[in-house]
């Protein structure tokens, strides 16, 4: 049986993001440090797509203004890339949501090298840009993390709201 | 798959269109990116909001620091004599350098006294820890744990045992973030400490590396040479140890030098920094704002400016 979105507290959902804030700025080793995946970004998506009325494009653009605050060099940087990149989820939200999996990883990492642009412009807006080839790994990494994020997520709201 | 626990429902139809609010965010945003970045307005706004996520710090940072605290607080009683008689010994030593100090510092004050031009030597200074938090894994910025709360201003030089560690870059109310010398956006102002020659000393995104660009083939400069900050930014104090000179390459056919120089500072192994509230008298303020024509006294009202002077190859 589907989970309709009334079963989901919107509870989880900022308790979810206060996770992936802090996993945004935790120390990781070197070797790792620069394919950190964007975890705030993914649950963004996902919650767009399975609770669209609790994640609405609002909760995006604070999303991403709080990683700003706490990483960014300027406010506003990420906030405009979440909100674009959730904005296209909501737009293709009906269509993204019966996609198989494999189609469905496909169009988040569209997404995710979206984002990684518009984040790589406006840092060469305001200043030098680094234009190193790592500072793409995230796409990358963030990609592969998706089916394994939707699937623990998935089980997650079905087994607590049967 | 998403499916499965999605809502069906339509989305539309209720409330401004998708559209619009899209629209709508998006102009704020770019509002809020201009205003942060030209000018000083938000930033009262950015210091509270900050203060509203200070706790994702200090989560993150705890174990750390418990753990630190836990090895601190149960270390062998051998070890413990043996770090107190390392550090007595030091101790010593200090002091002993310190009683030429004294003696030079007397007569520096005495010989500016006839120049009638007395730079400050007492500052004020605060320990603040490098919190274990990261800031971003392509920038060369480290978080502190002293911020607008303890009086932290923007632009304040940030220094360690061994050399000049950076500035801060943003200030947030209980935590501020510091740019390290090391950071490409960052430029500071050196002097060769053998023969006075001034440059500029820029980061290159490398933690162990410094570039002079600004160096003519033909400057006095040579491997082993000392680079101390000069003081014409207004930021940093003049006379602390930046950096040292590891290559110099002279190609005739070009005007300037390849010069690299290594940090002094240990920047990727400290724990500890110190914040420094340099006491710059007015006159000697002026004198360095002419020669840079952008620096100011350091101060709380004007942090822009000293921004500015410190990062000069930031495209504004």
């Amino acid at each position: 049986m589907p989970v309709t979105e009334e079963r989901i507290r919107p509870a989880r959902v900022v308790v979810t993001a206060l996770v992936a804030l802090m996993f945004a700025i935790t120390q990781l080793p070197d070797v790792i440090e620069k394919a950190r995946p964007e975890l705030l970004l993914l649950l963004v998506i996902y919650w767009s797509l399975s609770a669209p009325r609790i994640a609405g494009l609002t909760f995006a653009w604070v999303c991403g203004l709080a990683l700003d605050l706490l990483t960014g060099p300027i406010l506003g940087q990420h906030a405009l890339a979440f909100l674009l990149v959730a904005f296209l989820t909501h737009k293709f939200q009906l269509r993204m949501r019966v996609f198989p999996i494999w189609h469905q990883t496909l169009t988040v990492f569209m997404l995710l090298a979206l984002y990684e642009f518009i984040v790589f412009w406006i840092d060469g807006i305001i200043g030098p840009a680094i234009t190193t080839w790592t500072r793409w790994l995230p796409v990358l990494t963030s990609t592969l993390l998706w089916p394994v994020l939707v699937a623990f997520l998935d089980t997650w709201n079905r087994r607590r709201n049967r | 798959m998403v499916t499965v626990s999605a809502d069906s429902r339509p989305i539309i139809g209720r409330g401004p269109s998708l559209g619009a609010r899209f629209f709508f965010l998006a102009i704020l945003s770019i509002a809020v990116m201009v205003l942060d970045h030209r000018t000083q307005y938000l930033e009262t706004a950015r210091i509270w909001m900050s203060a509203a996520l200070h706790p994702l710090n200090a989560v993150v940072d705890a174990p750390y620091a418990f753990w630190n605290w836990l090895t601190s607080s149960f270390a062998d009683r051998a070890r413990l004599r043996e770090e107190n008689a390392a550090l007595a010994e030091e101790l010593r030593i200090a002091r002993i350098k310190l009683l030429h100090y004294e003696a030079l510092v007397e007569e520096n004050r005495r010989l500016r006294e006839l120049r009638d031009a007395s730079d400050g030597i007492g500052e004020r200074t605060l320990i603040a820890e490098i919190m274990n938090v990261s800031v971003e894994a392509f920038r060369h910025r480290i978080r502190i744990n002293k911020g607008a709360y303890d009086g932290v201003y923007e632009g304040q030089p940030v220094i360690d045992a061994f050399g000049i560690v950076g500035q801060v870059a943003r200030l947030d109310m209980f935590s501020s973030q510091v740019i390290l010398i090391t950071d490409a956006e960052h430029a500071i102002p050196v002097q060769v400490n053998r023969n006075g020659i001034r440059s500029l000393a820029m980061g290159t995104g490398q933690l162990g590396t410094l570039s002079l660009p600004f160096m003519t083939v033909d400057a006095d400069i040579q491997v082993g040479d000392l680079l101390v900050s000069s003081g014409f930014d207004g930021i940093f104090p003049a006379g602390y140890p930046v950096a040292t000179v590891t290559t110099v390459r002279r190609n005739p056919a070009e005007t300037f030098a390849t010069v690299e120089a290594k940090p002094l500072a240990l920047l990727d192994r400290d724990r500890e920094v110190l914040l420094l509230w340099p006491n710059t008298p007015r006159g000697a303020a002026s004198r360095d704002a002419s020669m840079t024509d952008t620096a100011a006294e350091p101060s709380l009202s004007n942090p822009p400016e000293q921004q500015s002077t410190a990062t000069p190859p930031a495209s504004q």
